[in-house]
């Protein structure tokens, strides 16, 4: 009895020894060489491995970041200039601070202001439904509703409001990662610059189709009036296709086309409410251009829940 | 004994209730909507403007490619206006917009309805003359038929199979034409033959229509070149390579053409086109489009002009019954669901089924159960189930190691699937999305 167990015991310490010498030289004679910064760099890393950067993951990232002579082109939208920091620090070059962003939805085509003309009992799937037809709306522009953009989010920043139909992105959540615009087979998301304090202007429409036709299926559409470029004083917006596009390098959110906009298609987004101006308004025109800005005020505030 | 095709398929109810309703001809529209793009491949561009005069076979459009095809007018009247107009699924298709006005057809078209058996024209006339008159296959797809009949440099084709088959529940225009045009629909068998120079032709019915199968022999006994050939009423029989498979047995390789099986397939309605075209000079402007759902009063088969609005059909049809719930262009396997009712018809249009909220239903999807029933019913040997959760995943190199391009998107797998998984929808989009990767690749 006591000659079996000594004899397992000794067979398997041997064996065991003899295997770890073998692993041993194996380990040497195979070694990979890899760069020790790697591992730093990825240490550093949100570790979401959502693929915002362009890369597989957190980690090709990391090798890429090695490789590439200088951060240049090289940027994690989730962990922003915070990651890009400690990443430059690791690797011992300057990275240039970017302005955030922010996954922007450039519809607002909800229930209310776009009336349904048909209805789809189909897959749940935007890809699926676009695929199929123009939409289920006279708009063949805009959001279909379905929440590819949802699924696609890796840090559930933007949702599907069951209401309106229409994507919100909950701008502390969005790291701007882009997999939402990929997802959007309508192409209404964008990345936007997040602005100073937040604040910021954009077109919530995509509809290219002539003011008339626009207008009949949507009343929150862009009807291409070019009432905004000629109001802007920085020349940050353009109308093309019967679509109005503000450049977010250009606008100084100065908010002259969001009060000129006749179909509210201009958003202006974390924006105090307008204080109203006391009765010593120039003039009876003033007034009167004011009267329809009351209401927009409003809508400040709600988009601010919005968005 | 029937033929049928080695693997999969379906059988699901015929439900051929407009099979006893004769052809009538609807009466011309008001104001016609003539799409540009009523063929596979690039839109054909106008050649009319606003307030030109047109008359009935008047050229309107001419081919802006080599894959293309011409368009003509299929009215009398002034042209409106030349401006995109939304389809059946509400995407804007550049039209040309006739307002009508009597019905003055052009001089050198034969009115007459003697049937001409004579073939005077060589191949290469009756191309061109099919290439003039804007014939495109019927079947559906709506392939220029001009490029079919010049198979590539190095191949020739063996046989010519004229579809007859039908295998879409409901559709009963072909069969129709087959009852009550069979000597036309066999002469454009023959122009056919001699356009391609192939000395068999198999016209493929499938047995449930017997009727059809008995007119078309009547008259194929003249022609011991023409076989006329029973098919099983299976679904989808009238798939081009299925059809292949079924009357040669041959089976026509993955990413090939029917023409590498040295094999040519036309639809039934196509060779009267043909027929219409070669010995009436008679371009393509309308064609057999059947009305029918067991909610109408009356099922029809009508004679169409293109570029009717649905609309106008449906009131011809005497209206849309209250309890409809969804109208489908084409069959209720294939076909597609409108949703925009102004939308005009174009060459290839078959069907307008009118379906009610019961029939349409669409129950919850559960979990794949792996049955394997999908498998079972796929004609072209795919794995459905696979291809859509590859396809739900977005793995697109493995969904091209699976041969998803094969797909013929006949919806057999969705049909038979008791989990009531929507697998073509996700494996269509897949598809193209695919062969869109494959042909951005540099070629070889």
């Amino acid at each position: 009895m006591t000659n079996t167990l000594l004899f397992t015991v000794l067979t398997l310490t041997l064996l065991g020894l003899v295997l770890a010498v073998i692993l041993f030289f194996v380990a040497r004679r195979f070694r990979v060489e890899e760069d020790p910064r790697i591992d730093e760099v990825e240490s550093v890393m949100p570790g979401a491995n959502c693929g915002g950067c362009g890369f597989a993951g957190c980690r090709a990232f990391a090798e890429n970041a090695v490789k590439a002579p200088s951060l240049d082109g090289i940027f994690c939208p989730v962990g922003g200039n915070a990651v890009m920091k400690k990443v430059a620090m690791k690797l011992g070059v300057e990275v240039v601070e970017k302005a955030p962003m922010v996954a922007v939805v450039r519809c607002n085509g909800s229930c209310e202001n776009r009336p349904r003309t048909s209805v789809y009992d189909g897959t749940a799937s935007c890809k699926v439904k676009n695929a199929l037809y123009s939409g289920d709306t006279g708009c063949r522009y805009g959001c279909l509703g379905c929440g590819d953009c949802e699924k696609a989010c890796p840090f559930g920043a933007i949702r599907i409001n069951p209401e309106t139909l229409l994507p919100e992105v909950d701008e502390e959540l969005c790291t701007a990662c882009g997999n939402c615009v990929k997802a959007c087979p309508k192409g209404i998301i964008e990345l936007r610059n997040k602005g100073p304090k937040n604040r910021r202007m954009f077109v919530s429409c995509m509809n290219k189709d002539k003011g008339g036709v626009a207008r009949k299926a949507c009343s929150a559409a862009c009807i291409g009036c070019r009432k905004c470029e000629k109001v802007c004083p920085f020349g940050a917006i353009t109308v093309e296709d019967n679509l109005s596009y503000i450049d977010f390098t250009k606008c100084k959110l100065c908010r002259k086309c969001f009060d000129e906009c006749p179909t509210q298609a201009i958003h202006a987004v974390n924006f105090p409410p307008r204080p109203v101006k006391s009765a010593s308004a120039p003039s009876a025109e003033a007034v009167a251009a004011k009267e329809p800005v009351l209401p927009k005020a409003e809508t400040t505030v709600t988009e601010k829940k919005e968005e | 004994m029937s033929k049928t095709f080695k693997m999969g398929g379906v059988h699901p109810n015929d439900h051929k209730i407009s099979n006893d309703c004769a052809v009538e001809v609807m009466p011309v529209p008001s104001r016609a909507y003539i799409s540009m793009s009523q063929h596979l491949g690039a839109p054909a561009t106008p050649i009319v403007q606003k307030g030109d005069k047109v008359k009935v076979g008047q050229l309107i459009a001419t081919p802006s490619g080599f894959m293309s095809a011409n368009v003509h007018s299929s009215v009398s009247g002034t042209v409106f206006s030349v401006e995109p107009v939304a389809d059946l699924a509400g995407n804007k298709v550049m039209s040309v917009i006739i307002d009508v006005e009597g019905d003055e057809w052009m001089e050198n078209i034969d009115r007459s309805s003697d049937i001409v058996r004579d073939i005077k024209m060589t191949g290469e006339e009756i191309v061109a003359r099919v290439k003039e008159c804007g014939v495109v296959g019927l079947g559906g797809a709506s392939f220029p038929t001009h490029i079919k009949l010049c198979p590539p440099p190095g191949k020739k084709a063996e046989f010519l199979i004229i579809n007859g088959a039908e295998c879409e529940p409901y559709l009963t225009s072909d069969y129709r034409i087959m009852l009550e045009r069979p000597e036309e629909i066999l002469i454009g068998t023959r122009i056919l033959m001699k356009a391609l120079d192939v000395n068999k032709a198999f016209v493929g019915i499938e047995d449930n229509k017997p009727e059809a199968i008995a007119s078309m022999k009547s008259f194929s006994s003249q022609y011991p070149e023409i076989e006329v050939v029973v098919l099983k009423k299976k679904y989808p029989q009238g798939g081009e390579k299925q059809l292949i498979d079924a009357v040669t047995g041959r089976s026509v390789p993955s990413m090939g053409l029917p023409i590498d099986t040295g094999v040519v397939v036309q639809n039934a309605a196509t060779a009267l086109s043909v027929y219409e075209a070669v010995q009436k000079n008679k371009p393509v402007i309308d064609n057999t489009v059947t009305v029918t759902g067991e909610c109408l009063a009356k099922s029809h088969n009508w004679l169409v002009r293109v570029g009717t609005p649905y609309e106008e059909i449906l009131q011809l049809s005497g209206g849309v019954p209250e309890n409809a719930a969804k109208i489908i262009s084409g069959g209720p396997m294939m076909g597609k669901a409108v949703s925009n009712l102004k939308a005009p018809t174009v060459k290839a249009n078959g069907a307008l089924l009118i379906l009610t909220e019961e029939q349409t239903v669409r129950k919850p999807e559960s979990n794949c159960i792996r049955c394997g029933k999908c498998i079972d019913a796929c004609p072209m040997g795919l794995e459905p189930y696979l291809l859509n959760k590859l396809a739900r995943a977005g793995r697109m190199d493995e969904l091209e190691a699976h041969n998803v391009y094969d797909c013929i998107e006949c919806g057999c797998c969705l049909f038979t699937c008791p989990a009531n998984i929507p697998l073509l929808d996700y494996i269509r989009g897949a598809k193209g999305e695919v062969i869109r990767i494959m042909r951005s690749r540099p070629k070889k």
